[in-house]
């Protein structure tokens, strides 16, 4: 059986900045691909479903993992999975949500593979008590650059592991994990809405609210003076009673390109006003299915689109707890200033740093925001930066199309330790995408 | 329990709709030529919910090993309620017309292969007075073009050997469906740019599986496709012959 070569593709990232000719490889077996690697004559980068915002997953030769996405063994007295790297996180909850189990982990699409939500070491509306992705991956299987496959996990090459999870896929191709779900009893999650009329309260909130098993903020960015940082503060709890029903989703499409000038300061600014409008009391209740309160926008095909052509840059950044408060303010005061908003700002309470050697989160508050794509962008991100490592925070790599290395090597100390371990296990020169060459991950 | 025998198993389309007959609990025998594939699809199959996932290896080619290949897997699930055959390969129209011998290549695993798979299995469902041949076909074979005949060619072989075969079973309760995709993105279809009229496998086996349930004699899917054939099909040849299609 043979495998299959792209012709010569435009690729690009979720965010469609920026682009990169290329060719995917799309191996149909576990055993294809490694038959494949150790002949391959260029460095290569394996991409999932492409759902990274930037560019950590083009290069000139993209490894596909989307056919490896058997689901190997499946133990129901304990919740382990072991599956391929490329089932995606609605083929599982598709799955095993009618047997009573979900993801302990979920980002905010379920439209990502296995190993891309390892190899970005994703997290989540719990992430304050329950960690990353990483944190339900028991073991993984490894595809070295000399095709050879080692299993690694917490207490065996655990050095490996811990480059592997948030590894960018900089270190060989994940081809299987073996996972922890965790039991539900219903597929209801209980939303409550909290109002916050300003920065400093939603952060109050937070802390507040700090037992919610699930909490996310959206926030309006475009908001100044004393509003700045009015919020909608959304809290969730699994339902116990009820049933395991999946929904058909009614979903709609983007079906072309907006043109990039629908969204504006002006056409934001409107929807972010009746947005927080929408919620008149101070809280509000409402039973929801887990679909939309996990993932709205996945009901909402190639909403990328509606940036335009152009593409947009999302933009996570992360600040430490005790730098928090000041430099949230700073920073929201300066993007409401600018004018630059975007309809789908985010703010959450992270939990603890954890052991992987680039993993994004820390002990404080995440910010996130798109940025529709025009010419003077680029340089006022590099101000925000600058801003972000004033207070010691750092930039996520799974949305990141454009930082500078000199940021990256600041804000994520271990890089040089990452690097050692790639070199150990001859990952250098052999996995490279155009972000790891732009942070200067050579 | 239904039970299942699906021939090149591991084409993407008999993925998809064996995973869907997994997730009811079927019984399933598969046959596919790469053995460590098929061993990864009966693990994911069992794990959806099949009550058996068999396998073996075959080549579509290899027709002297039909009998025993076919009659093994007949024994090991205890009779058929559904034959799957989804195996072929999608033929390099302008290589063919260079080489006599891959044309014939193609013919034999597309056509030849087929026809004499359905010749063993519709016998064995005659004699069980029931059964579903489900097969598919594509609406490549309802018309002649010059970009990919031979693929077409032996398709439309298929599909009117299907109709022939529909016609003998059916006073015996064999359900015979001929199911004619149009493009579908898959490891086959790879190299090509896909557009609008592009499907996914897995909407393809939603037809399928529903097809087979209503026990319908040919579907096109998705659905459209039959419009679209209705169109091509009535264009006059005198016309049609100057058309690069």
């Amino acid at each position: 059986m043979k495998s299959y070569l792209s012709p010569l593709t435009t690729l690009q990232g979720f965010g469609r900045y920026p682009q990169q000719q290329g060719y995917i490889y799309t191996p149909l077996s576990t055993r294809e691909c490694q038959d494949h690697l150790p002949n391959l004559t260029m460095p290569c980068i394996t991409q999932g479903m492409g759902r990274s915002y930037g560019d950590s997953a083009l290069a000139e030769h993209v490894i596909n993992t989307q056919q490896l996405d058997a689901l190997l063994a499946f133990n129901p007295a304990t919740g382990q999975l072991r599956c391929n790297a490329g089932v995606t996180l609605a083929e599982l909850l598709s799955v095993f949500v009618p047997k009573g189990w979900f993801l302990p982990i979920t980002p905010g699409t379920q439209f990502v593979t296995v190993g891309g939500a390892i190899a970005s070491d994703v997290h989540g509306k719990n992430h304050h008590h329950d960690g990353c992705f990483s944190e339900c991956v028991a073991s993984l299987e490894v595809l070295l650059a000399d095709g050879d496959t080692l299993t690694c996990s917490r207490s065996q090459h655990a050095e490996l592991f811990h480059s592997t999870c948030g590894g960018m896929g900089l270190t060989g191709i994940i081809l299987t994990a073996t996972l922890h779900l965790k039991p539900i009893q219903s597929t209801a999650i209980m939303q409550t809405t909290l109002k916050a009329r300003h920065l400093t309260e939603a952060l109050d909130l937070f802390a507040s609210q700090d037992q919610a098993t699930y909490s996310v903020a959206w926030i309006d960015c475009l908001a100044q003076g004393k509003s700045l940082g009015r919020s909608l503060l959304m809290l969730g709890e699994h339902e116990s009673g009820g049933t395991l029903h999946t929904v058909k989703s009614s979903n709609v499409s983007v079906p072309f390109d907006m043109p990039h000038l629908l969204l504006n300061r002006y056409s934001i600014r409107a929807f972010n006003t009746l947005y927080y409008a929408r919620i008149r009391g101070q809280s509000v209740q409402q039973r929801v299915h887990y679909q939309p309160f996990f993932y709205p926008l996945d009901r909402i095909q190639h909403w990328n689109r509606l940036y335009g052509r152009n593409g947009f840059v999302q933009y996570q950044l992360v600040l430490p707890q005790d730098a928090g408060k000041e430099g949230l303010h700073t920073i929201l005061r300066h993007i409401a200033a600018s004018g630059r908003g975007s309809f789908l700002a985010v703010l959450k309470a992270l939990g603890a740093e954890n052991n992987n050697l680039l993993s994004f989160p820390l002990k404080g508050y995440t910010l996130a925001l798109d940025f529709k794509l025009t010419p003077d962008l680029l340089p006022f991100l590099d101000e925000l930066d600058a801003r972000v490592l004033d207070f010691h925070g750092r930039i996520y790599l799974a949305k990141d199309a454009r930082m500078k290395a000199s940021v990256f090597k600041r804000s994520y100390p271990r890089w040089e330790m990452f690097q050692a371990i790639r070199a150990q296990y001859g990952s250098l020169g052999r996995f490279a995408s155009l972000q790891s060459r732009r942070l200067g991950l050579d | 329990m239904q039970k299942l025998l699906i021939i090149g198993a591991t084409s993407a389309i008999a993925k998809a709709t064996a995973r869907r007959f997994a997730s009811q609990g079927a019984h399933i025998y598969l046959l596919a030529r790469d053995a460590a594939r098929l061993a990864d699809l009966a693990a994911d199959l069992t794990v959806r919910g099949a009550a058996s996932a068999h396998v073996a290896t075959l080549d579509a080619n290899a027709i002297a090993e039909y009998p025993s290949v076919l009659n093994t897997a007949i024994q090991t699930l205890g009779g058929i309620d559904i034959v799957l055959i989804a195996h072929g390969t999608l033929s390099n129209q302008n290589a063919c017309e260079q080489d006599i011998n891959l044309t014939l290549q193609e013919f034999t695993t597309n056509a030849l292969s087929v026809i004499a798979l359905l010749t063993h299995l519709a016998n064995y469902c005659e004699q069980q007075q029931h059964g579903t041949l489900a097969v598919i076909s594509s609406v490549a074979g309802d018309r002649g073009r010059q970009s990919n005949y031979i693929y077409g060619t032996a398709k439309g072989a298929v599909s009117i050997f299907l109709q022939g075969l529909r016609n003998r079973l059916h006073k015996h309760g064999v359900h015979v469906l001929t199911i004619k995709p149009g493009f579908v993105n898959t490891p086959m279809t790879a190299a090509f740019k896909k557009g609008i009229l592009w499907a996914e496998p897995d909407t393809i086996a939603a037809g399928i599986v529903m097809a087979i349930e209503k026990q319908r004699d040919v579907v096109y899917l998705p659905f459209w496709w039959r419009y679209i054939l209705l169109i091509i099909r009535a264009i006059p040849e005198r016309l049609f012959k100057r058309l690069s299609l």
